[in-house]
């Protein structure tokens, strides 16, 4: 995909959806709305929602939209500056040292510094998304930290003083809202909560994503996954799990199972936990078939 | 001095900033701070952020100006992008969203009939305390007058009297006992530890090379969260006293403890619990829940906590002890499922029972028999002196409570 700048892409919320699409994703008009502004007003776009929603497929899709490179810095509990800043090379530092003998030798040079997620897109903007996985995961200071590169988009190296981006980095932050992010995080970005698409267009989803399956396969499959997730289980399945489900199903009817049959004989990549799939069972007859009807 | 050791980066600096949307943002502010010259049609949108704050939404005036940029951006060409820009900048939470496009329709649309509904009525009331405010000076006021303020001094009295609970030596001990996880975060240290190679290179470019003796760090080790669940329906109604003084003690004394109380509602009293004068935090914690000595609704008050993501987000890892006598009313299947919820989350799930001082107790009853294979501990609740002694024994492994109470049935 060739690079295209921001503005020409964010000509209008309509234009940012069909971009998208044609990188196979089918935003709908809020979100493609969030992510028009995010871009115009060059502030960071957060994704909040249930897992398997899309959130990370979005950002990959804009990456690609803008022809950019994406930059994934996946938070979990414990992350600090050294992943998600920069890191000194001590190793090499050491040997400089010793190589130098008597001649100087600045051991704060830019072969001895390892770029991380962070510093990595203030060096490039231009080239670059930077997507924060899961922001919910990390600690409050990680929180903190962020919250300072997003609003003055620079980073305080001590031996070498700040560096600034030159351009308004593109930056996506996903978060499955296991915890309340901290206002202030909220009220620098623009804001969307994904959420399930209706049954019409995660058919259009099914379609574009899963190999070859047939258009009723698809229908009957949104149907039946949106019913299963109006139910109390304890990990509702995402689009990709049902994505899998018309293709496994699909691929054991080619092999001879009857239509109702090959659904049921592919839950197994819909319902990941034991408990859900015998809550789900003796129902799951009865779903597929309003489903297919 | 920036410019210079910049240097790498010069050629990023050295480009001008050809980015449109700051531009346009600093032509917006500067029309902003001056106010008149903001356009009458703008009027609207600057009276909607104010409207959402009046509700207790926390809107901050920079998103109030990137909602008018937003709207401006837009076109707007009709009402759904005035909506779409509000939604996307103003970020109303997603649990208040409905009141949101309640305030939404009702200002723009004037459509006053658009009001929130109340939640449903069999859904599980959640309480959160925001923290001890001006409800701790109401009820210490009220503790002001003749018959109360005796009666009080007389409770006060006894306490100081005898610590005969033994409650000030668990809240001493419950800092250190807890079970510990290793951290994230390093500490220096001079034994039993990895090279500390930033440190030590620092230390060797001061001494001009030499290598002295290597500097060493570890991985810190933190206490775990305690989680206490208290039951406070009526079959536990001679032992929610003790309960709370307990939970007092340990919110004092750990340093992240949080406490819930569960009877057909959940409510949280950490907050409560802080103040740290006993007899007044217990009186603010009166106050709060709402459902003493009711009915349990056991399984939907558990589920209701681990529906709140930031409740259930602490549990997770967390030493979790329920209090109760898992009496369910009526069908269990909900209990099973939230007790193998928490057990999934938790570092250690224990329960304690009141009915397990009888020394005739089995685990017979059909709930108990079912969570029974998820359950870290089952184990006695009724003294004082034994769950403290329990509760500071959580870090020492054990073993699993159906290999116990097999062994004994």
């Amino acid at each position: 995909m060739p690079k295209r700048s921001a503005e020409t892409v964010a000509t209008s919320p309509e234009a940012v959806a069909s971009h998208l699409a044609a990188s196979r994703y089918l935003a709908d008009e809020s979100l493609a709305t969030a992510v028009f502004l995010a871009i115009r007003l060059g502030k960071p776009l957060l994704l909040e929602g249930s897992p398997g929603v899309g959130k990370t497929e979005a950002a990959k899709a804009i990456a690609e939209v803008l022809g950019r490179d994406l930059v994934r810095l996946q938070c979990y509990e414990g992350i600090d500056a050294a992943h998600a800043l920069y890191e000194w090379n001590y190793q090499r530092q050491l040997l400089a040292i010793r190589h130098a003998g008597e001649h100087e030798v600045d051991i704060y040079d830019d072969r001895f510094l390892i770029a991380r997620p962070l510093l990595q897109v203030l060096k490039a903007p231009e080239k670059r998304v930077l997507l924060v996985d899961e922001i919910d995961r990390s600690d409050h200071e990680f929180e903190a930290l962020l919250l300072e590169f997003l609003s003055d988009f620079q980073i305080s190296i001590p031996e070498r003083g700040t560096i600034r981006a030159t351009a308004q980095p593109i930056v996506i932050l996903t978060s499955n809202r296991t915890r309340e992010l901290a206002e202030a995080l909220r009220r620098r970005c623009v804001y969307h909560w994904i959420t399930y698409p209706d049954a019409e267009r995660e058919a259009e989803i099914i379609m574009l994503r899963a190999g070859d399956v047939a258009e009723a396969t698809a229908r009957a499959v949104a149907a039946a996954v949106h019913d299963i997730r109006a139910r109390p289980l304890a990990k509702p399945p995402g689009i990709a799990e049902a994505v899998e489900w018309a293709n496994a199903a699909t691929i054991l009817e080619q092999g001879g199972s009857p239509w109702p049959e090959a659904f049921r004989r592919a839950i197994g990549v819909l319902i990941k936990d034991e408990e859900d799939l015998s809550y789900i069972a003796p129902e799951l007859g009865q779903i597929v078939e309003e489903a297919l009807a | 001095m920036t410019r210079d050791v910049n240097d790498p980066f010069a050629p990023f600096a050295a480009q001008p900033n050809t980015d449109r949307p700051h531009r346009w943002r600093d032509s917006t502010r500067e029309g902003m701070m001056r106010g008149e010259n903001l356009p009458l049609a703008a009027a609207p949108l600057l009276g909607f952020g104010r409207l959402l704050r009046r509700y207790g939404f926390p809107v901050a005036p920079e998103q109030v100006s990137g909602f008018m940029q937003a709207v401006t951006l837009l076109g707007p060409r009709s009402m759904i992008d005035i909506h779409e820009a509000a939604l996307a900048t103003l970020a109303p939470p997603p649990d208040r969203r409905d009141e949101f496009e309640a305030h939404f329709q009702s200002y723009f649309y004037g459509n006053a009939t658009a009001v929130v509904e109340g939640e449903a009525d069999d859904e599980t009331r959640i309480k959160d305390d925001g923290g001890p405010g001006d409800e701790e000076n109401k009820v210490a006021r009220q503790a002001e007058g003749g018959d109360l303020s005796s009666g009080a001094e007389l409770l006060s009295g006894r306490d100081f009297q005898r610590d005969g609970d033994g409650l000030a030596a668990f809240r001493r001990k419950l800092a250190t006992a807890l079970p510990a996880r290793s951290s994230f975060r390093t500490v220096r240290t001079h034994a039993r530890g990895k090279l500390d190679l930033r440190r030590s290179l620092r230390e060797v470019v001061s001494v001009d090379g030499d290598i002295p003796s290597p500097l060493l760090r570890r991985r810190q080790t933190v206490p775990r969260k305690l989680l206490i669940l208290i039951d406070v329906s009526g079959s536990m109604k001679l032992y929610t006293s003790d309960y709370l003084k307990l939970a007092h003690a340990a919110v004092q004394g750990a340093g992240r403890a949080e406490i819930f109380t569960f009877g057909t509602r959940l409510t949280r009293i950490t907050a409560a619990l802080r103040i740290r004068d006993r007899d007044q935090a217990l009186a603010h914690v009166a106050a709060l829940v709402d459902d003493w000595d009711g009915g349990t609704r056991m399984g939907p008050t558990l589920l209701a906590f681990l529906s709140v993501p930031r409740f259930s987000a602490f549990a997770r890892g967390a030493a979790l002890v329920i209090l109760s006598d898992a009496l369910e009313r009526g069908d269990h299947a909900e209990l099973e499922m939230a007790i193998r919820r928490l057990s999934a989350r938790a570092f250690r799930l224990s329960l304690a029972t009141p009915l397990a001082g009888d020394p005739r107790f089995q685990p017979a009853t059909a709930a108990l028999r079912a969570i029974l294979p998820v359950l870290d501990d089952l184990i006695d609740g009724s003294s004082i002196a034994g769950l403290t002694d329990f509760i500071l024994s959580l870090a020492r492994p054990a073993p699993a409570a159906a290999a116990i109470w097999k062994r004994v049935s």
